[in-house]
């Protein structure tokens, strides 16, 4: 069958896909995007979180025809949408949705060939990296999904929101107490200062 | 620089090479620099192994045995093989070569089983196909006719009469001193007289433990691509922990010349030491010779379980005796390691349990043995901590004991037995570097400790996350009790027991647009530890450049050894620092051709490389590095070893076997619901003395990270294995449980930096001492809050209630 659905602000299409498939999959293996992690392809880990239109989800338990003609934003896309988040004044889930106009002009941003420093990041994205909440990275990409979306609904969260929110995502390598710095970290930050000026 | 060949291969996603580090302030060793991978893997785009891809590539699927000890009558894959989509089906006969095993230290590992199966998810056939789906459904049409034969499961079965042999026919190098052919290996460690000095003492405690077998559950499964050759080779993009030694074991069964198998490290999703042991790689290599198209192998989870070697799961027998000084008067154990179905790491994780069995202590009088099994468990071997995990849970439970008997406290107990610089280890070695048990016992003891139980004066507005049981709203409290305990641990650095541990650094330095530039380039497996910050922190120390590129590791340049046992930091660290220093000299030496004349302190001064330039030790600056280089570039390679180690003797463990130990204490303060038998760490603070932090920030991350992963062992991670079938019977993330960010509790770490005047910088390596003494530390904390004994781990609410 054929799915579309728009990625990152950006229509996508995959032909061919079986109905077994899962969201994951598809953005992996067909749309070239393989930022969404496959560690236990059960939903446990929360390694390959997306957000479906603006809801957290494990895109390895969504079929892939679940989000014809839906919204997914994933890891790659996350700069992006916390830039436009940020302009517009923080919409609520769901309502950041891309115009037509916006989508047409989207365009990978240029960054540096090798280490994609001079990338643009979204502020949860930087605190990541400064508050040495990355080690080997493999469970970040998903947490990053879910943490965005935690301050987007809760821009000063106590430790035991963090918590709870970012509770359906393992991470083998930190002890979780740098993640838990990373996200205090970006709130304390805020948004509006912070989004869209990039490493 | 990455050829075009990888490009093509990894696209899309980037491969984690060439990460330059430049621009930053904090550069140098001792800073909190940022990773150079930081950028890439919170974007998405860092390549990991699983992430590789290739136009035209087949995905390839592994069947595994279904049953633990069979017996193979025969294997039918024609239904498989015509299946549409479906482009080979390999089994043993279809091995290339009269090599057909591999292994780490005992070659008893079959490619594929050939004969019979030893283990529950042995390999025993391949498919590729176009589809993973495909490549799965083809493998369920493989038939195989199993007939069953007896497991042997503990020591008690497989040493029993007519016990049946796991190995019939064992030709190694252990085979020979072993007191049963269903054992590995068996290290005894005996000083002084045990016996006799057992008369001495005041009191006598003894204890059996039980430790559970624990997974190291890395977050990215066993994955790869490899890429047939033009001229007959293979190219393998794979997560490793050690290239090398896969390269070692997979070109032999491959048939082909070392130089023909290209590897590249790919992305690592964490290591602890899973990734030592072959899985998917020549699997992979097989299915694309035979095809001769690309094949990418990507385990899921339950296949994850299967497919990597766990930690030994052990049982303990300790006594210990006291004088009613607290004074401790010997040492008798017994370490029953159960190695599963193939060796692995097991001779060498023998030898650490034997020889850190008396833990961070002096005790004059020792009788120690250790053993590990040969069974139809699922094989064990590396993980962090490696033998020294298994050992400090009992002899720190011991500890407790002691002090109980003596009335004493137990951190004071501890620290009144401690060892230090000077000590002898039970093996003879002198401890000839700091060894600050006492010292980090009082820090760990010292740190504040967390608010008293928080619910109880909140009254209704009481946050009942705070609780065991946190979300489920299953209580108010009422049946919850607090407890703290401490453990403390030793473990050696670096491989042991006389073996060639070296590493390898090719540096260069050159000019490039006027700036100078050093690349460095290794074999070392980036597996989350932060080696590619340290290492560019290590090259702008010693050459004074601010720009430093690290190439991807391949086997295109020398070994770099495993990235385990503490080591990496400190070998290849050490490799890296070495090969900076020769290239600095031949920096100089053409400083020296080219300004000598002009000034006397190109002769006689002690010259250093600092912020682009030739300065004296003094601050003189004497020329521009881009100056002196102009265009010619320094490129050595070079090979580095730290000081040799010798064996153990074979009957009485005596030999300078380890070449640096590190310590670790930990405080617990746990909360327990004794209702519902549910635990719940309010805070597990830890002190670690690391030599020197050659990067802060990633030190705590480790030790944060380490103690987490003790923590899950006291609490709730053990693969289950069925006592009567040798059946795995939880191998996912449903049933085998890791701590999640709810479970895990504020860390607190206190790092000590007391230099090792033999190691580089004076650094101790890290990663592994903080999951020692976390799972003790939990352990005791939860005696202490119930007045329960709890000998096993995990702990289990039917342990706490009795149920």
């Amino acid at each position: 069958m054929r799915v579309t659905f728009t990625v990152n602000g950006r229509r996508q299409e995959a032909d061919d896909v079986w109905e077994g498939e899962s969201l994951l999959y598809v953005l992996r293996e067909r749309m070239g995007l393989p930022g969404s992690k496959n560690a236990c392809e059960q939903g446990e880990c929360g390694s390959c979180t997306v957000r479906l239109d603006g809801v957290p989800v494990c895109s390895c338990l969504v079929a892939a025809g679940q989000a014809e003609g839906r919204e997914v934003v994933t890891v790659e896309g996350l700069a992006d949408f916390a830039r436009q988040r940020a302009e517009s004044g923080g919409c609520a889930s769901g309502a950041c949705g891309t115009s037509i106009d916006e989508a047409q002009r989207w365009q990978a941003r240029p960054a540096d060939s090798q280490t994609g420093e001079g990338a643009e990041l979204s502020p949860i994205q930087q605190a990541f990296i400064d508050a040495g909440a990355v080690q080997c990275g493999f469970c970040t990409p998903g947490l990053l999904v879910a943490a965005d979306e935690l301050l987007e609904r809760n821009d000063s969260p106590s430790d035991a929101d963090i918590r709870e929110a970012l509770s359906g995502n393992l991470c083998r390598c930190t002890g979780y107490e740098k993640i838990l710095d990373a996200v205090r970290l970006a709130a304390a930050r805020g948004e509006h200062r912070t989004a869209g000026q990039g490493a | 620089m990455a050829g075009k060949e990888t490009r093509l291969a990894t696209a899309p996603g980037r491969t984690p090479t060439s990460l330059t580090q430049g621009g930053q302030t904090k550069a140098g060793i001792g800073e909190s620099t940022l990773r150079p991978d930081g950028t890439l893997k919170v974007t998405g785009e860092f390549a990991y192994s699983s992430d590789m891809w290739h136009e035209d590539m087949l995905w390839g699927y592994t069947l595994r045995s279904t049953t633990a000890h069979a017996e193979i009558r025969s294997i039918d894959t024609s239904e498989a093989l015509a299946t549409s989509g479906v482009y080979a089906v390999l089994t043993y006969d279809d091995l290339p070569t009269d090599v057909k095993n591999y292994g780490l230290e005992i070659q008893d590992t079959p490619v594929l089983a050939h004969g019979k199966v030893r283990h529950h998810g042995e390999p025993v056939a391949l498919v590729a196909a176009d589809h993973p789906e495909t490549a799965r459904r083809a493998a369920a049409k493989i038939k195989i006719d199993y007939a069953e034969l007896p497991v042997v499961t503990d020591e008690a079965s497989a040493t029993a009469e007519g016990a049946p042999l796991v190995h019939e026919n064992r030709d190694d190098h252990h085979v020979g001193h072993v007191p049963h052919p269903n054992i590995v290996h068996r290290q005894p460690i005996v000083r002084g007289n045990a016996a006799e000095a057992a008369e001495k003492a005041d009191v006598i405690v003894s204890g059996e433990y039980v430790f559970g077998m624990q997974d190291q559950a890395f977050l990215g499964p066993e994955s790869g691509l490899a890429v047939p050759g033009e001229d007959g080779g293979v190219d393998l993009y794979v997560a490793t922990q050690w290239l090398h030694s896969d390269l070692r074991q997979i070109a032999p069964v491959l048939g082909l010349p070392p130089e023909k198998v290209r590897m590249t490290l790919s992305g690592v999703g964490g290591a602890f030491g899973g990734r030592e042991d072959l899985s998917m790689q020549i699997h992979a290599c097989l299915l694309a010779l035979r095809t001769g198209k690309p094949v990418k192998i990507v385990y899921n989870r339950f296949e994850s379980f299967f497919g990597h070697v766990h930690r030994h799961p052990a049982k303990l027998w300790y006594e210990h005796g006291a004088t009613k000084d607290g004074k401790l008067t010997h040492l008798k154990c017994r370490i029953v390691l159960d190695g599963g179905a193939y060796a692995s790491a097991s001779p060498a994780v023998v030898g650490n349990a034997s020889s850190l069995a008396v833990g961070p202590y002096v005790v004059d009088d020792v009788d120690i043995e250790a053993i590990a099994l040969y069974s139809n468990n699922p094989p064990c071997g590396a993980m962090r901590g490696f033998g020294a995990v298994q050992a400090c849970f009992a002899y720190e439970a011991q500890m407790d004991k002691v002090a109980k008997k003596l009335g004493m406290d137990p951190v004071e107990f501890r620290q009144l037995n401690a060892m230090e610089q000077g000590t002898i280890m039970p093996t003879g070695q002198p401890v000839d570097s700091p060894a600050p048990v006492a010292e980090l016992l009082r820090r760990v003891k010292a740190m504040p400790l967390p608010p008293e139980q928080q619910w109880l004066t909140a009254g209704a507005g009481a946050d009942v996350r705070a609780l065991p049981g946190g979300l489920s709203n299953t209580t108010h409290g009422e049946d919850v009790v607090r407890g703290i305990g401490y453990a403390v641990g030793i473990k050696n650095v670096g491989f042991s027991e006389g073996f060639d541990d070296y590493s390898t650094a090719r540096v260069r330095m050159e000019v490039v647009g006027g700036v100078p530039v050093a690349t460095v380039h290794t074999a070392m497996a980036e597996v989350g530890q932060g080696g590619v910050t340290v290492h560019a922190q290590i090259a702008r120390t010693e050459l004074g450049v601010q720009q430093v590129t690290i190439q991807p590791a391949d086997t295109r340049v020398g070994s770099a050894g495993s990235t385990s046992a503490s080591r990496q930091t400190y070998v290849t660290g050490g490799a890296v620092k070495n090969t900076c220093e020769h290239v600095r000299e031949q920096v100089l030496d053409i400083g020296r051709r080219k300004f000598g004349t002009y000034h006397p302190a190109w002769a006689t001064a002690e010259l250093l490389l600092e912020g682009g330039k030739v300065v004296t030790d003094g601050g003189e600056v004497l020329a521009n590095l881009a100056d002196v280089l102009e265009d010619e570039a320094v490129d050595l390679e070079l090979e580095w070893r730290h000081r040799p180690t010798e064996p153990f003797d074979l009957h009485t463990g005596q030999g300078n076997g380890h070449v640096q130990y590190s310590f670790a204490a930990h405080r617990a303060v746990v909360e327990v619901d004794t209702g519902l038998g549910l635990v719940k760490v309010i805070e597990l603070a830890c002190a670690q003395d690391v030599g020197k932090a050659l990067n802060p920030l990633s030190v705590v991350g480790q030790i944060q990270g380490g103690t987490t992963q003790g923590l899950g062992v006291a609490v709730m991670e053990e693969i289950i294995v069925d006592p009567k079938t040798a059946k795995v019977r939880n191998p996912s993330f449903t049933d085998y449980l890791i701590p999640t960010i709810l479970d895990t509790p504020t860390i607190p770490v206190d790092v000590l930096e007391l230099a090792d005047e033999h190691a580089p910088y004076g650094l101790r390596g890290i990663g592994e001492a903080p999951t020692l003494s976390s799972t003790p530390a939990v352990l005791a904390a939860i005696r202490n809050a119930t007045g329960l004994e709890l000998n096993k781990t995990p702990v289990r609410p039917e342990h706490l209630t009795g149920t």
